[in-house]
């Protein structure tokens, strides 16, 4: 008796958004079946990486991070050089200077450096604020008017200060919003409803669900994941269809395995190669359970995701 | 077809005797059809009926047992394909391999680099649990490893499918009970006879999904149904839809001849290349890699892969919970503070990270709260002034650490009064409500 292949193709599929603009745009999301399971249907737009950058320099990272940033004197020149990887697909900015509890720096400022940065890539652009919710609800009011036609996503409108993001950056200068909540289906369908309401478009909405590294708590995120992708295509439910983008830099890079260094911890061997692990395993696992994009910040991740998914799609 | 409840109580004795531990034959009947009971646990029923049911009532996918030196681990019975359907119960295995091309010391060197990484981490003992022996040419020299093998305390895989290699290498290695990877369509007779000879899993491949399959029948046709399914090596797009589809076709088609645990070789699908086998063991032991072979063990990969796996094969309904008990931080010492918070082990993690960030000296008193976060396990009566005080006592603080101050988590500051009641050498002080304002608080509090 011949092998029976099952097959799980689904009528209702993820959005596809667009980033970006020009020849170097991409789409995120639009698949009808799970995540790298092309023996069910063909995935159009494979998942995509970013090279995450900071306005506030990577001088207290590993080697292989300030190293391949090290001949790049602004952040725009850092933005350009990740650009120059064929692995990169987009670059994430992150405005960390802004952070009122940190170097608190003034709007004006972070302006000036998305700008600068959007002016010297041809790939599409995310922009991470600096986690504080006011803050980052009138940086990014600011910043989407000065990108005014760039098409680019904004990480991220939350329960506590959606309204402003989602009408400036969704409404006012039509860009991207990105719907953060905290690894829960519930939270990340209410709140794509809250912007929906306000009049953005579903279609201009990527969610990002929360994240964690391995080991801390990742089962939350399989789950939530898991379900959102079951909800969005077997159930077709409109308010979950939103292609998934993760973050898995910030995480993979603050916990124990990779901060402890080699005098601390001799016995675990290089710091790098325990980062680059976390990286890539959190990577590898938040791809296998449906997100459309990941954003890495060291050079080997990158390049070792994005070969994963050429290999794979 | 899979059987109702109804189906099969109509044909036990119902007598509710309790003899298979269920209070009623109905309850017993419902548990059988969930597939989370084998229907041979009632000792009343006859051998035809037994083997009538048998068939209809076996759970989807086998679950088999593998040792690796003394220990005894479970591969396969699974009923879900996504954890939070149910959960996932026998966690994705490690492996690393030797090569009969390796010279000894290369040998050597390897399996003392892998076997170094062997830690602990909440409660779990996290090291590749297989080793993992290829035969490409020299069989004096693979069976020689293979017994190299046999003394460390882990399971061996053997990898042969050269009949007469493979006999050598499993009379040498047998009283460790070695799986032998190495039936396909040419060999499988005598592969088969070798491996329940022996009493050992037999490993099956095939160049493609069909060829697997249909060896597979064969062997069953056999009589042998101890096997494991190796995806192959192909490329990894192969090797990710041969795991997908075994575990579909054996959970959403019943389909049983698919109805077994697989192994994958990410070693040989990236070889040479860390990284890539990193990513890879991540993306099959999320998506069905019963073993999962890897050239070596580092630690850089392990405590990202076994920490993953710790949390995806935790069941749903149980809170991860770390051990109560002192854990001291930054090499905090008897005269460093302490700060008190509760064993859900998602809330241990952040907490000891910003606390560990912060770089000051520390102990972190974990307290049984019964797995619940510190708001759920107040409300819950899990953490109160009562609970604080009776583990200052039962973990002999006192006596271990000089220092009197507590730090007590910012959403339970309504217990301070209670607490300082409880403890009145102690100077209790009211922390941050959320972990990540840690790195400031205890800054400002060192200073």
């Amino acid at each position: 008796m011949p092998f029976k292949k099952p097959v799980q193709k689904f009528s209702a599929a993820i959005n596809a958004v667009e980033l970006g603009v020009g020849e170097n745009k991409i789409v995120l999301g639009g698949q009808n079946v799970m995540p790298f399971y092309t023996f069910d249907n063909e995935i159009a737009n494979p998942p995509k990486v970013g090279a995450e950058i900071s306005d506030m320099g990577f001088e207290d990272q590993v080697q292989g991070i300030t190293g391949f940033y090290a001949d790049c004197a602004s952040v725009a020149d850092m933005a350009k050089k990740a650009a120059a990887l064929d692995s990169v697909d987009f670059i994430c900015l992150r405005l960390e200077s802004a952070d009122p509890n940190g170097k608190n720096a003034p709007v004006a400022d972070c302006v000036h450096t998305a700008k600068a940065v959007s002016d010297a890539i041809d790939k599409p652009l995310v922009i991470i604020g600096c986690k504080n919710d006011e803050k980052d609800a009138v940086l990014f009011e600011k910043v989407a008017e000065a990108l005014q036609g760039k098409n680019a996503l904004y990480l991220s409108a939350k329960e506590e200060n959606y309204k402003s993001i989602a009408a400036a950056v969704g409404l006012a200068y039509r860009q991207k919003v990105g719907a953060e909540s905290s690894v829960d289906i519930n939270l990340a369908k209410q709140l794509n409803v809250l912007i929906s309401q306000i009049g953005v478009d579903g279609k201009s909405i990527v969610m990002n669900l929360g994240s964690a590294a391995a080991g801390y708590g990742f089962e939350y995120v399989v789950s939530t994941m898991d379900r959102v992708g079951a909800a969005a295509l077997s159930q077709n439910d409109t308010m979950l269809q939103m292609p998934v983008i993760t973050p898995v830099s910030t995480e993979s890079w603050s916990v124990k395995e990779s901060i402890a260094t080699q005098e601390d911890m001799p016995h675990w061997g290089s710091q790098e190669q325990r980062g680059v692990s976390m990286e890539i395993v959190t990577a590898a696992a938040d791809l296998a359970s449906g997100s459309s994009a990941v954003i890495l910040r060291h050079p080997a991740s990158i390049e070792t995701i994005s070969k994963l998914i050429k290999e794979l799609i | 077809m899979a059987l109702k409840g109804l189906d099969i109580f109509k044909l036990t004795p119902k007598t509710n005797c309790k003899d298979c531990g269920n209070p009623t034959c109905m309850a017993f009947s419902m548990k059988v059809a969930q597939g989370a009971l084998d229907i041979s646990k009632c000792p009343h029923l006859s051998a035809d009926v037994l083997e009538k049911l048998a068939e209809s009532t076996a759970p989807p996918m086998k679950s088999l047992t593998v040792k690796a030196g003394d220990t005894e681990y479970k591969i396969g019975g699974e009923t879900v394909l996504f954890r939070h359907e149910k959960s996932f119960v026998s966690k994705s295995l490690y492996a690393f391999s030797l090569c009969d091309t390796m010279s000894d010391a290369e040998a050597d060197a390897a399996l003392d680099a892998s076997l170094k990484v062997d830690y602990e981490r909440i409660s779990e003992r996290m090291y590749a649990e297989f080793i993992s022996v290829t035969y490409e040419k020299n069989a004096d020299r693979f069976v020689e490893l293979a017994k190299k093998a046999m003394g460390t305390d882990r399971g061996i895989i053997l990898n042969c499918t050269d009949f007469e290699v493979a006999e050598a290498a499993v009379a040498a290695t047998a009283a460790a009970k070695p799986i032998l990877n190495g039936a396909n369509a040419s060999n499988y007779e005598k592969m088969s006879k070798l491996a329940t000879d022996n009493g050992i899993i037999l490993g099956v491949g095939g160049v493609d999904l069909d060829e697997l399959y249909e060896t597979t029948e064969k062997i069953e046709a056999l009589g042998n149904k101890n096997l494991i399914l190796d995806v192959g090596c192909r490329s990894i797009k192969s090797a990710f839809e041969a795991a997908v589809q075994i575990r579909r076709a054996a959970l959403l088609n019943k389909d049983r001849v698919f109805g077994y645990p697989s192994l994958v070789n990410v070693g040989a699908l990236a070889s040479g290349d860390e990284n890539m086998q990193a990513a890879l063991a991540s993306l099959f032991t999320l998506k069905y890699g019963s073993i999962i072979v890897l050239e070596k063990m580092t630690y850089a990969t392990s405590l990202a892969v076994h920490g993953l796996r710790q949390n995806v094969f935790t069941d749903p309904q149980k809170p991860m919970k770390i051990e109560p008990g002192i854990y001291p931080l930054n090499k905090a010492d008897e005269n460093a503070p302490c700060a008190i918070t509760v064993d859900f082990a998602l809330t241990y993690f952040v907490v000891s990270g910003e606390l560990e960030r912060s770089g000051v000296p520390v102990n972190l008193l974990i307290s049984d709260a019964g797995g619940y976060s510190v708001l759920t396990a107040w409300a819950a009566g899990k953490l109160s002034a009562s609970s604080v005080a009776k583990f200052i006592k039962d973990y002999d603080v006192e006596n271990k650490i000089k220092n009197r101050t507590l730090i007590i988590p910012g959403k339970v500051a309504v217990l301070k009064g209670e607490i300082q009641d409880k403890l009145p050498d102690w100077k209790v002080i009211v922390g941050p409500n959320e972990a990540v304002a840690l790195v400031k608080f205890m800054k400002d509090f060192a200073s």
